[in-house]
């Protein structure tokens, strides 16, 4: 059926995946109006044919300074981001749209290049690369916002993305070093430098205590930036463990407690993309157990919750923009109401609701139960337990909490002027909203993409009738508790988390410490000055203006000294 | 004034009616449909449902406790670092942190 198109494909030969990207960002630069609203779009379609032209297995490779580099490598795994990444940039752009402001265009676009050059790096080099770019570019679309508090969350962010950058690097000079080579496939902890990528791995896919670049900065960037953000780091975070340590053990562990803990911060959390930046650390949590079991099946189902991950978490997030988009609030507290004015963007918000609360015909479920099935096939039993409760916890949060306080409970202020967002927003969260129910319904056509075949069946009746009944008495929880009065009301405030040590702490500390070497500073500064006028005093006393060595002395004497001079030669030599 | 779907207090009660009746059934279909299970818990009667609503209130019992423990004033941070003059100067104008972050915001996007 599509063999007139494949024909037509193999007219043009590929290029690098990323460089259609790097080049629409930066043309997008030069034109304005309905021109870069044309090349915005066409920029990721057009990168997406050229990643049709690549075949599996393909790859380019260098030499430099005697190290053999890999600049593309190309298969299952690394392109089934590609694409994921060039349909995020798709639905993003279309997102971003209305906002006229270059800088966010030339982030986003080359944001998402990196990320797919990153996928495609086949050594470490490459991939250290990109891994800085995509630092660099992300933290303009949190610096976009153009805030006091969005600039200094940018600078927190750049810091611990860089970190994370120096580990890769450091981790990839001492593993070449031990005779590794570059290439980049499996590391493991127990190779030379393993650990130092795994932590720099670790703070990119947000592992306990290294997470609150991601809580931090998220909600502060802009709109559409907060969209870009959500799709991209951690998910090259995602596909690097997955490369280099599928199968490390203590993954299941970390990945356990991601999945837990962040849920207890949303249920309290009062920025609503907060609640969501919490919700995705969750959502990772199910990625990095799955890649820690690391069997076919598991990684399978990592790589296909990352995938559905970026649309029903960027269906979130575009639902949200578009209510601080109307009406310039993000907190739970001041929200409410809003389904009256904003029917369509309530509609998908719950269809991304649904989706990451792994309802049955959503998107969610089909990737999350196959996590959950080789987590079971393993027996690893308290991880199961672990991955249960926290299913019941992003329902609780992120499937209820989100749309409850955003568009419905008593109404805000904000109802009496709300409106549905610019078209292109409604448009964009259509397309992903279009994709969360369509691989929810069809998921063998995801399924068929995975890195390894796949033999699963997401509905038989066990599997959905666990579902449905979890998530139904979740509801009647929440149901429950919010009637008796027991659920936390929202409130106006901020919880303290891991960053309180460098947000808090830290400066506190420096500025404790200046204070208490205030006086010794002060003394020595006094003795100085003492010491300093004692010098200037004995130097003016020859030096100074009446001191013998500077006096000025008059035309006459010098004509006197000159006179008795030329006497005294005279009779010197007289004779 | 338009009146919307939840403005009648009577719909939001039929939302709760329709939610404890799905759970209701959910529950006895327990009894009905035979599961393949992989784990001993997953057959006794009721676990999923029963895991799903006290694994909730479990959690917000405990993220209320979690709350006395954690929650600061909104301008806490921004209050961290500046002598004690500026903090109690932004301690008076508690709204300037999301104002001021909008209204740039704002005039971005056209």
């Amino acid at each position: 059926m599509f063999e007139w198109f494949n024909e037509l494909l193999a007219q043009f030969s590929s290029v690098h995946p990323a460089l259609p990207l790097y080049v629409g960002a930066f043309l997008s630069l030069l034109c304005r109006g309905k021109a870069r609203h044309f090349i915005l779009i066409i920029t990721p379609i057009i990168g997406f044919l050229n990643l049709l032209l690549l075949s599996d297995g393909s790859q380019y490779t260098a030499t430099l300074m005697g190290l053999e580099l890999t600049p593309l490598r190309v298969d299952r795994l690394s392109l089934l981001f590609g694409y994921l990444f060039h349909l995020a940039a798709f639905i993003g752009v279309i997102y971003a749209l209305n906002v006229k402001d270059r800088l966010q265009d030339l982030a986003a676009l080359t944001y998402a290049a990196s990320a797919v050059g990153a996928v495609f790096s086949g050594d470490l080099l490459t991939l250290f690369i990109f891994w800085e770019l995509l630092a660099i570019t992300s933290s303009l679309l949190v610096f976009a916002r153009r805030s006091k508090e969005a600039t200094s969350a940018g600078v927190r962010y750049l810091i611990l993305q860089v970190l994370s950058g120096v580990l890769l690097l450091s981790g990839a000079i001492i593993y070449a070093a031990q005779g590794n080579g570059l290439s980049f496939n499996h590391i493991g902890l127990d190779a030379p430098g393993g650990l130092l990528i795994f932590l720099a791995f670790g703070i990119k896919s947000a592992f306990p205590l290294l997470h609150n670049w991601l809580t931090d900065a998220y909600p502060e960037a802009t709109a559409s930036g907060t969209v870009f953000l959500t799709a991209f780091t951690t998910k090259v975070a995602i596909y690097a463990l997955a490369r280099g340590f599928a199968g490390t053990e203590s993954l299941i562990y970390i990945g356990a407690v991601m999945a837990c803990f962040p849920i207890f911060y949303a249920v309290i959390e009062n920025d609503l993309r907060r609640v969501l930046a919490y919700s995705l650390i969750n959502q990772l949590g199910f990625m990095v157990v799955g890649i820690g079991i690391g069997t076919e099946l598991a990684i399978n189902g990592a790589v296909a919750h990352a995938f559905n991950d970026v649309l029903f978490k960027g269906l979130l997030m575009m639902s949200m923009g578009a209510v601080l988009h109307v009406t310039g609030e993000m907190r739970g507290s001041e929200l409410g109401g809003l389904y009256k004015k904003m029917p369509k963007t309530t509609l998908f918000c719950m269809v991304g609701a649904a989706s990451i609360s792994a309802f049955p015909l959503f998107s969610g479920f089909v990737s999350k139960s196959i996590i959950v099935t080789a987590v079971l096939m393993e027996g690893q039993h308290i991880v199961w337990l672990a991955l249960l409760f926290a299913s019941a916890g992003v329902f609780h949060h992120a499937g209820i909490k989100i749309p409850f306080f955003a568009f419905f409970y008593h109404d805000s202020k904000f109802v009496a002027t709300a409106h549905e967002p610019p078209s292109n927003m409604l448009w964009a969260m259509f397309i992903a909203a279009l994709f969360c129910v369509g691989i929810g319904c069809f998921p063998e056509y995801l399924y068929a993409q995975l890195p390894y075949t796949l033999d699963y069946s997401a509905y038989d009746a066990s599997h959905v009738l666990a579902q449905l009944q979890l998530l139904a008495f979740s509801a009647l929880a929440f149901t429950w508790l919010k009637l008796a009065k027991i659920y936390p009301p929202e409130l106006r405030s901020v919880n303290l988390d891991a960053e309180w040590v460098y947000r808090r702490l830290f400066p506190r500390s420096v500025q404790h410490l200046e204070s208490s070497v205030q006086p010794l500073l002060c003394r020595i500064q006094q003795q100085g000055k003492e010491w300093r006028l004692l010098a200037f005093n004995s130097l003016r006393l020859h030096h100074g203006e009446k001191g013998i060595l500077a006096r000025t002395w008059p035309t006459g004497s010098m004509v006197l000294w000159v006179a008795i001079i030329l006497g005294l030669t005279l009779l010197l030599y007289y004779r | 004034m338009k009146k919307h779907l939840f403005d009648n207090p009577k719909n939001i009660k039929r939302v709760v009616q329709a939610l404890v009746a799905c759970c209701v059934v959910l529950f006895l279909l327990d009894g009905v449909i035979h599961r393949h299970t992989s784990h001993a818990w997953e057959e006794v009667f009721g676990f999923y449902p029963i895991y799903g609503f006290v694994s909730c209130v479990v959690l917000v019992l405990i993220a209320r406790e979690i709350r006395k423990v954690v929650m600061r004033d909104e301008q806490y941070y921004e209050t961290a670092n500046e002598n004690k003059e500026e903090a109690s100067n932004t301690l008076d104008s508690p709204s300037t942190k999301t104002a001021s972050g909008v209204s740039k915001q704002e005039a971005n996007d056209v």
